[in-house]
């Protein structure tokens, strides 16, 4: 017994496992199921709207504001729109921790590319690193994107499931707000819109995640992207304004918090400072 | 070894919602929101969750609504017994003490319903009960449940600051604010609330008791 611990720990200190799946935390999580852990454990889901589509130009990209941890909204006007590349974005919904990871690292990655090739990024390059990060993880990275942008091939829009699996179509929604926002597209959707038709049903789609999808809320972003150029409308609406601001205020009188023990520790001792002293050496 | 069995069906829902009630000197302000959801989804943005128990009486409930609605048959059911067998309406105190039996009475199958009760007590002051799902019940001075009461409780406290019950000698549960004043802190509170809580929005329905009427009116929230 002491024999075979010894040899374990010689292993750890040796060349660390490369690739391929890593078993290690299967002991410790059978001693946490036996201890009454639930698996799967919940994952604080976001909840959010985001939507893609294309049109005569390029391809238009939208997304709500809120970020939720459980029943609260932790962040009331947060980023999903994330940039990938000059000509390439990208739309992320489920843990914000993960989407914000996984885009962040394909963007590096597309940038050395880019410094490798001399070219412009190409959408599918950004599709297969991410669909070939996700798919490795099994799942377990929980990010659901909607990526978009135009590149020499034209424009491109992709959706990005945990598991890695990838589509290609003309319009997309993703997030606990894609129900109530792809209602919005099969009915109003039509091939070939101008710039502001897209505009305007993007903002329809993600007003209609907004107001009917509890996950999703405050104000509506949007990324027009078409060849050479990009346009990141951030807060493009803002439909949800606070409704109604005391005129009293709140005022906080010395006293209505009660000072239990006050106890002052001076840091430094009374220093004298004298005018035109000796100059600073160098 | 088999792992414990887990029900793959729950008797109850959730839908949530907030309630707040706030006794002054001569009057009782009782507050809900008039959204109902389940899940993600919203059902309707236009549900009241204030019941008109007595004269001078209201119950504002949040939870699982089709249990708050049969609680509130109970009780409606129960009162007129009383009218009937003493010839007047019951009194605050009297509901308070009612609807604490009731949900105890289910104490192995709870009504899945988080109550504030709100009125005018025998001599005219207002009076405010909180509930928890199984009946424990304490008179205070003002109190929140639902979804948005973590949200809330802090800043009421800060606000009207409970006098503790064991502090001697015994100071009043009503609060000092004027009618407009309480009528504002709850529609200022509300509109705080329905920024961070999902569950909480729509519409804010706020019911003023009084000794010569009842007065209701509504605010718009938002609809996020």
């Amino acid at each position: 017994m002491v024999q075979s611990n010894f040899k374990m720990s010689k292993e750890a200190t040796d060349v660390p496992p490369r690739g391929g799946f890593s078993f290690d935390l299967c002991r410790r999580n059978e001693m946490l199921m036996q201890k009454g852990m639930k698996f799967p454990c919940s994952f604080r889901k976001t909840g959010t709207t985001i939507v893609g589509l294309v049109f005569q130009d390029g391809v238009v990209l939208g997304a709500d504001t809120r970020a939720t941890e459980g029943p609260i909204v932790a962040d009331k006007n947060c980023e999903k729109i994330h940039y990938m590349a000059p000509n390439i974005y990208c739309c992320g919904a489920g843990t914000a921790a993960d989407t914000e990871a996984v885009t962040d690292m394909v963007s590096s990655q597309l940038q050395l590319h880019r410094y490798h090739t001399g070219r412009e990024s190409r959408v599918i390059t950004a599709l297969s690193l991410l669909k070939t990060h996700l798919f490795g993880y099994r799942g377990y990275v929980s990010a659901a994107l909607v990526l978009g942008g135009v590149d020499v091939t034209g424009p491109h829009l992709h959706t990005i499931y945990p598991h890695g699996s990838t589509d290609t179509l003309p319009f997309a929604t993703m997030g606990s707000g894609s129900l109530a926002a792809m209602a919005v597209f099969e009915s109003k959707y039509k091939e070939g819109m101008t710039r502001d038709e897209g505009v305007q049903l993007v903002c329809e789609a993600i007003c209609s995640g907004i107001f009917n999808d509890l996950g999703s809320g405050s104000n509506v972003d949007v990324c027009v992207i078409t060849k050479g150029h990009k346009e990141y409308l951030r807060n493009i609406q803002q439909p949800n304004p606070r409704t109604y601001v005391s005129s009293k205020g709140f005022s906080f009188v010395k006293g209505q918090t009660e000072v239990l023990t006050t106890k002052i520790t001076p840091l430094k001792e009374k220093v004298e400072v004298i005018e035109g002293g000796d100059a600073m050496e160098e | 070894m088999a792992s414990k069995q887990q029900a793959n069906w729950s008797p109850y829902d959730n839908n949530g919602g907030t309630c707040v009630a706030i006794a002054g000197s001569d009057y009782c302000v009782i507050a809900a929101d008039t959204r109902m959801s389940s899940g993600y989804n919203i059902l309707t943005r236009d549900y009241s969750k204030i019941c008109r128990l007595a004269d001078k009486c209201l119950m504002a409930s949040s939870g699982f609504q089709a249990d708050v609605r049969a609680l509130q048959k109970v009780l409606t059911a129960r009162h007129l017994i009383y009218q009937h067998q003493h010839n007047k309406q019951m009194s605050c105190p009297a509901m308070g003490q009612l609807l604490s039996n009731t949900l105890y009475y289910k104490r192995f199958f709870p009504y899945y319903s988080f109550n504030v009760l709100g009125g005018l007590d025998e001599n005219g002051k207002g009076c405010v009960f909180t509930y928890d799902a199984v009946g424990s019940y304490e008179r205070v001075g003002y109190s929140t449940q639902g979804s948005g009461s973590t949200l809330i409780m802090p800043v009421l406290d800060n606000k009207l600051k409970a006098p503790s019950p064991l502090i001697l000698p015994a100071k009043d549960a009503v609060t000092p604010l004027l009618e407009s004043e309480a009528v504002d802190l709850v529609k200022d509170v509300f509109a705080s609330a329905v920024e961070r809580d999902i569950y909480t929005g729509d519409r804010l329905e706020i019911v003023v008791v009084k000794p010569d009427g009842i007065r209701r009116e509504f605010m718009e929230l938002r609809k996020d």
